[in-house]
């Protein structure tokens, strides 16, 4: 085992199944010689040469399109896309191919693919690379969303990914690609897609999160342990399939919830979770479901970007809100 | 049924001035020497204040900055050949159109430090915003030439995009339908040889780009893109033609990126020092100050008074940038849309608590 980054952490993981894997194959912009402009495939064509790891042409319609054809045919593309931001031109591809092929032709093709793309604000990137847009494809059937919050979470979840049969948009929070190092296992290590993680046990209250936001809601949960409030926090880490269980498990025993995304707020994911917690454990709850959100407006450039994203305090303040209500 | 040719095509390649700053007089578009000075001039402002950017930059002062230099010829030649009237629609790596077109200096830099008052373009201009995701705005010149076009309004419309937006279906479509519908606009193509790290070669597996304007029905040309009056030349004659109504034109200027993709990016880990060096060779303003030395009695004083000029103008926009109050972030719901939704007024009321409160602590 040796401590690792998120970005080395992906890379072992590129690296352990292009080993293992002769049709893994890479594709996007600037991932050869440069290693991808956060570093993430650094060092893959020196190993796997440009025939496996391949800068295209700046097209992310093009990338996605043909990861399709090379998918159904029999290889397992793993395409970059440089920001979250510039994935919408291949929308069409995505939602009118990737997520049907395996449908429409009744299982006779299928299509399995991994688009990963660094997503998220809070880095003071330029317009359009701090997007958080993770509802557009958990509300498209037929992908599958992951995103991974800390180095070791990130490999195992990313050969998972890899070796699932169907298309999973991998989402990685660029936010904290740096910010933290921990021990990452050698060699074969899967985390199962579907299954969320109780990062910390309490009785008080559920705070549920993903991805960046994980950091502050940790920490939001240590402050009010201080003040002798118990928080459960929960990591979603694959958004479809939505791990329902273990939501519904941790609210039936606390009975609040408090939901928290950089996404804007109307239609997030939060809408969903507190939806299918309406549904199914209206009568475990003591209070109002409440969501710690981004504004419905993109998200500012650097100037005013902290003022957009959810900090520690106004996780505190609103499971302080929800716990006294 | 015989196997014949139906067609044949060829691409124009245009220079004036060449490395050693030689003209050729028999395609000399009749400049006067304050009209030759004046592009000087203004290259030498661009390098000035992107110089000053990247310094801003690493002192922390501007976010994230695209490089122009190697690039200030193309920039220059196509917007003196501009009218005020005419639109342009920029990608990232124009601030020297944008500063030759009016934009205040000061809000190129307000734009790269992550403000957004930086886009918000004078009344009086018809520049539109920078636009980050490649070749996206592509589609949008089109839609503004064939809006002229409808109107019949004697303007034109030039875009500027680089060699990796080639690659872009909204290039292809933007050509297509300009080409079908005729539209006044002139394609600027910035080929500056790389798209980050990607070389040209993984763009197009065409000789040319210029020559992708064939397929789309209408004329394409390749000129130097580091010579300052070739590509006036051309891009004055394509804005002419366009508004004479006879359909769009691409120009592909070709030149090269002499700086990192941006200050995010380190060039030394994909490309070859001794390329570089070749093409500083071939620096756009190097060639014109020989010119300028030769033909115009150019002195080393005149160099040191223009370049000193050229230090205050960028130490005054500065000034005039630092000087800006703090953006503030309420301002991020008001131009959503013409009026305030009933969600976004409490949304905004939400921050002016917290923000209040913040104050308060
Ligand atoms: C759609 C899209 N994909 C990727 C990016 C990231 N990116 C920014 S600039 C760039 C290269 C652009 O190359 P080119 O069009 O040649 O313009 P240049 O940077 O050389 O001026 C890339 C890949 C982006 N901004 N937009
Ligand atoms: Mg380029």
């Amino acid at each position: 085992m040796s401590k690792l980054n998120l970005v080395q952490a992906i890379n072992q993981a590129l690296r352990h199944e292009m080993e293992k894997n002769p049709d893994v194959v890479l594709m996007g912009e600037d991932i050869g010689p440069d290693g991808g402009v956060f570093r993430v495939t650094e060092g893959l064509i020196d190993t796997f040469g440009a025939r496996r790891v391949v800068d295209t042409p700046l097209s992310e319609s093009g990338i996605v399109g043909v990861a399709i054809g090379m998918a159904a045919y029999g290889l397992r593309p793993v395409v970059e896309i440089q920001f979250m931001g510039f994935l919408y031109a291949a929308m069409e591809q995505l939602i009118s191919h990737a997520a049907r092929l395996r449908t429409r032709t009744r299982g006779r093709y299928t299509c399995p693919l991994v688009v990963r793309t660094p997503y998220g604000g809070g880095i003071h990137a330029p317009e359009h690379h701090s997007e958080s847009t993770e509802a557009f494809f958990v509300h498209t059937p037929g992908l599958k969303v992951v995103v991974p919050s800390t180095p070791a979470e990130a490999k195992g979840l990313l050969l998972s990914a890899i070796r699932d049969p169907d298309p999973v948009i991998f989402l990685e929070p660029s936010k904290i690609y740096r910010a933290i190092k921990e021990e990452v296992p050698e060699g074969e290590y899967l985390i199962p897609l579907g299954e969320a993680r109780v990062v910390a046990e309490g009785k008080d209250v559920t705070l549920i999160a993903w991805g960046a936001m994980l950091h502050p809601t940790l920490k939001a949960a240590d402050q009010m342990a201080e003040k002798g409030i118990e928080a459960e926090v929960i990591d979603l880490r694959t958004l479809s399939p939505l791990d329902s269980a273990t939501i519904l498990r941790s609210v039936e025993k606390t009975g609040r919830a408090v939901i928290i995304h950089e996404a804007p707020r109307t239609c997030g994911l939060g809408a969903e979770i507190a939806a299918r917690l309406c549904e199914e454990a209206l009568l475990s709850l003591e209070a109002p479901i409440t969501r710690v959100t981004g504004f419905d407006t993109p998200i500012p450039l650097p100037k005013t970007e902290k003022y957009y994203l959810p900090d520690v305090d106004q996780i505190v303040e609103a499971a302080e809100q929800v716990v006294g209500f | 049924m015989p196997k014949k040719i139906i067609h044949e095509f060829k691409v124009e390649f245009l220079q004036i001035l060449d490395e050693a700053g030689r003209v050729d007089r028999t395609l000399w578009p009749a400049l006067d020497e304050k009209e030759v000075k004046g592009f000087y001039e203004a290259m030498l402002l661009i390098r000035t204040f992107d110089e000053k950017a990247l310094n801003l930059q690493r002192e922390g002062r501007l976010g994230t900055y695209a490089s122009v230099q190697g690039q200030e010829a193309a920039q220059v030649g196509s917007a003196t050949a501009l009218r005020p009237s005419d639109w342009i629609f920029p990608a990232f790596r124009e601030p020297g159109v944008s500063l030759l077109r009016g934009l205040p200096m000061r809000m190129i830099y307000q734009y790269w430090s992550g403000d957004e008052r930086g886009s918000a373009i004078p009344e009086d201009q018809h520049d539109f915003p920078i636009a980050i995701p490649v070749g996206t705005h592509i589609p949008h010149a089109v839609g503004a030439a064939w809006a002229a076009q409808f109107k019949g309004d004697p303007v034109a419309v030039a875009t500027f995009f680089g060699d990796g937006a080639t690659s872009k279906g909204d290039f292809h479509e933007g050509l297509n339908f300009a080409g079908v519908f005729r539209l006044p606009i002139v394609f600027i193509c910035q080929n500056n040889h790389w798209a980050i790290s990607v070389p040209l070669s993984r763009q197009t597996a065409s000789a040319t780009l210029a020559q992708k304007a064939i397929a789309y029905g209408f004329e394409g040309i390749q000129v130097d893109g580091n010579d300052v009056f070739a590509v006036y030349t051309a891009v004055k004659n394509a804005l002419e033609k366009a508004r004479r109504g006879e359909g769009p034109t691409l120009i592909e200027c070709f030149t090269y990126r002499l700086s990192d993709h941006t200050t995010a990016d380190d060039a030394s880990r994909y490309r070859k020092a001794e390329d570089v060096a070749a093409w500083r060779k071939k620096d756009p303003l190097v060639r014109l100050r020989a010119l300028l030395e030769r033909e115009y009695g150019w002195s080393e004083a005149d160099e040191q008074t223009l370049r000193r000029q050229a230090q205050e103008r960028v130490a005054a926009a500065v000034h005039e940038f630092e000087a800006v109050p703090p953006a503030n972030p309420e301002a991020m719901f008001d131009t959503l849309f013409a009026n305030l939704t009933p969600d976004l007024l409490r949304q905004k009321e939400q921050l002016r608590k917290r923000l209040q409160k913040k104050e308060r602590d």
